[in-house]
């Protein structure tokens, strides 16, 4: 039977197992949303484009499942850019579907024409402009196999109106093959050798693992490998939730705010094993001095990761899990080494390190502490709840003092820090996790970046959770201005906020407002076990600071600690 | 150092770009670039010439195979091959200057594609030298107009030590 372009993609994504689209409508996809009724999607009405690929992106963190966008032509193309160059920092699946002017009238400046495949060419793992009905259905297709394969990331398909008007025979193929795009699973027999030779000969070796161990769901089989082999695991703010907080092994984050355990770690391992993780300039600060007395081991699926910032010793492209998983089985069957005491000395040193320094900050003051409130959310919740974040010091703060024990439970911009991304992350985590707790935790500058996803939280019966820690700045600009700039608050002090509890009355939300320490505790448990959308405005200790840090191209060890 | 990298990529349209993106997004250079269709009318080739230390190249060697529609990549700096760019150019010419000319033209086994009385169009085949060389003799006639192509390169069969 013959389909119309429009049915075409909805079937193909009923084929996906796509069960819920984040999209706002307009007039070169009308012909989709005309349908779309007809099928048993839930269709997520945002308020902006942009929030809705955070929350496909939210749900596909949350999930592990692809997400899923479908935007208008033009400006509707336009404003999911942030989203997009965010998933892709991140190695986010998702499909973003664009509608496109009529195929006849792209490049003549047409009504709300844009080029979206030309703009997000930097920012997508790979895009489409689907110029025949005939080609759509296996456009659909690759867009989700690569979306979802090897090093994930989104992927955008561009749907020309006249195109989802046309007509042809359905049929979704089942298998897919792309000459240029195989990528490569398996580790290489020579390097695990190789990296095994060190590991057996090391005696401070450490784990440094990234969001490539939760894309891969290496996270079991890293928890095993480090208890086994008895090696201290840090993670950067990606791999938070990669590896039990509670375990003893624990160092907590590294990098600009890690712990001065995990940094003083990486500088004296004699073996680094990087899984799933990049060395970005935020972890490895000044390159030349990062992890100095360390051979390194670089695990990750993507040939560009590796020697892209840093030379390694071992390089082993392949998928976090199968690699820890080989390295594993041949470490196991090593009778000649005695884990249980091989880096005893190590651990101890490394456990001084712990305790003489742990994430700390000053309880006294006039003001409500931070790090106060993102405790009590801990304690409240127990651990259980997937916590979002805006970007800047709220995010870092919720990396620090909250302890992530599963994987996707904590939810955040980290390549791109894209500010305004909590939310409607929070509400795509929320739809994922309808039984879970989610909560964003968020600063007042942030918050209001993507406010506007409050009706759509509303509407949808969201029971999200924001909580503002509301210090009346730009928080992370202030603390450098402070610290680097002499105090020149230029444009970071946020002067005329709104009232965030009566703009949450007027969305239809519950709204909270708290300014003394002891209403902290009250308060946040009437929000979180309250079946609504809520805002809790947390008046906070105006210039906190997040602590420890390491200035931007300085030496990890060159912490400033509170 | 120079490298010469061999691309074959899917001949589908936004190919170019997605290739110039990347060099001009990453911050590398791309010193010429040839494309053209192969034998096989969906993929076509890329001669791509850049410069860069090791780990550059190492960078935008994987960077290119990381692309979807790029199949192959070959650094034929490693390999013995060869290699060719086209030059077209006018030179000027008088009674006086011509017989000269065409002497060089012979030396370098150039052609003579097109003459008139002010100037003649002369083809050069050849390596980056051999085009800098006649460049060289030409230029005190005058060279009123110059055309070039990117490096194209093909590994030699026979692989000598």
């Amino acid at each position: 039977m013959e389909l119309t372009g429009a049915q075409i993609l909805l079937e193909s994504l009923k084929k996906e197992g796509v069960k819920y689209i984040f999209g706002f409508p307009g007039g070169a996809v009308i012909d989709i949303y005309h349908y779309l009724p007809e099928y048993d999607f839930e269709h997520i009405l945002v308020r902006h484009e942009q929030g809705a690929v955070h929350a496909a992106d939210g749900y596909a963190r949350s999930s592990g499942k692809v997400g899923v966008c479908l935007v208008t032509s033009g400006p509707g193309a336009t404003n999911t850019v942030t989203g997009i160059a965010t998933a892709y920092m991140d190695s986010i699946p998702l499909v973003v579907f664009t509608g496109q002017v009529p195929t006849a009238l792209i490049g003549n400046d047409a009504f709300q024409e844009v080029d979206i495949v030309g703009i997000t060419r930097p920012c997508t793992k790979h895009n489409f402009l689907v110029k025949d009905v005939k080609e759509l259905a296996l456009t659909i297709k690759k867009a989700f196999h690569i979306a979802r394969t090897g090093r994930p990331g989104p992927v955008l398909v561009d749907l020309p109106k006249d195109v989802m008007q046309a007509k042809a025979e359905f049929s979704y193929p089942d298998k897919i093959y792309l000459r240029s795009y195989n990528p490569h699973y398996e580790p290489n027999k020579k390097q695990i050798k190789r990296a095994i030779n060190l590991l057996c000969k090391s005696s401070r070796p450490l784990i440094y693992a990234g969001g490539g161990v939760i894309s891969s769901k290496a996270n079991e089989i890293l928890t095993t490998f480090a208890r086994t082999f008895r090696i201290p695991v840090t993670t950067t703010l990606m791999g938070l939730g990669a590896f039990p907080a509670d375990d003893e092994l624990w160092l907590g984050m590294l990098g600009m705010h890690g712990t001065y355990a995990a940094n003083m770690s990486v500088n004296n391992a004699d073996v680094l094993i990087s899984v799933g993780a990049r060395f970005d300039d935020r972890v490895t600060g000044k390159i030349s001095t990062f992890a100095p007395r360390a051979k390194i081991i670089h695990i990750d699926i993507d040939p560009t990761s590796i020697r892209k910032n840093v030379q390694v010793d071992v390089p082993l492209v392949a998928d976090c899990k199968l690699a820890l998983e080989n390295l594993f089985n041949f470490l196991v069957d090593m009778d000649d080494v005695n884990w249980e005491t091989k880096h005893v000395e190590w651990l101890e040193i490394v456990k001084e390190w712990k305790n003489k320094h742990p994430l700390r900050y000053e309880k006294s003051g006039t003001y409500i502490k931070p790090q106060f409130v993102i405790e009590k959310i801990y304690d409240l919740t127990k651990g259980e709840a997937i916590i979002t974040t805006e970007v800047g010091q709220n995010q870092m703060w919720a990396a620090q003092f909250y302890n992530y024990k599963y994987p996707r439970t904590f939810i955040s911009s980290g390549g791109l820090g894209t500010m305004g991304y909590g939310f409607p992350a929070a509400i795509g985590a929320q739809i994922a996790n309808p039984d879970k707790l989610v909560i964003d935790i968020a600063g007042d500058g942030s918050i209001q970046m993507n406010i506007q996803e409050l009706a759509t939280a509303v509407s949808y019966n969201l029971p999200v959770k924001i909580i503002i820690l509301n210090n009346g700045y730009l928080g992370m600009v202030r603390q450098w201005q402070e610290l680097f700039y002499n105090k020149n608050y230029c444009a970071t002090v946020l002067q005329k906020n709104p009232n965030f509890v009566a703009l949450a009355k007027a969305y239809g939300a519950e709204g909270f407002r708290i300014d003394k320490q002891e209403d902290v505790e009250p308060v946040l448990k009437q929000a979180l076990f309250s079946k609504n959308t809520c805002v809790v405005d947390v008046i906070v200790e105006p210039e906190e600071n997040v602590y420890p840090m390491v200035p931007a191209g300085a030496s990890l060890t060159e912490m400033l600690l509170v | 150092m120079r490298h010469v990298l061999s691309v074959l990529v899917e001949n589908e349209a936004g190919v170019l770009s997605r290739v110039a993106g990347l060099f001009s997004g990453r911050g590398f250079n791309i010193e010429s670039l040839n494309v053209a269709p192969t034998l096989e009318p969906d993929v076509s080739l890329m001669t791509i010439t850049t410069r860069g230390d090791e780990q550059i190249i190492e960078q935008i060697v994987k960077q290119l195979r990381k692309l979807i529609t790029v199949i192959k990549v070959v650094d034929l700096s490693y390999e013995q091959v060869v290699e060719r760019e086209m030059v077209l150019m006018k030179v000027n010419t008088t009674d006086n200057t011509r017989a000269e000319v065409l002497r060089i033209v012979d030396i370098f086994r150039c052609k003579v594609i097109d003459v008139s009385l002010t100037d003649l169009t002369i083809e050069v085949t050849g390596t980056q030298s051999k085009i800098k060389a006649i460049i060289n003799l030409l230029q005190r006639f005058g060279i009123k107009e110059f055309v070039r192509s990117g490096t194209v390169a093909i590994k030699r069969t026979m692989q000598l030590d």
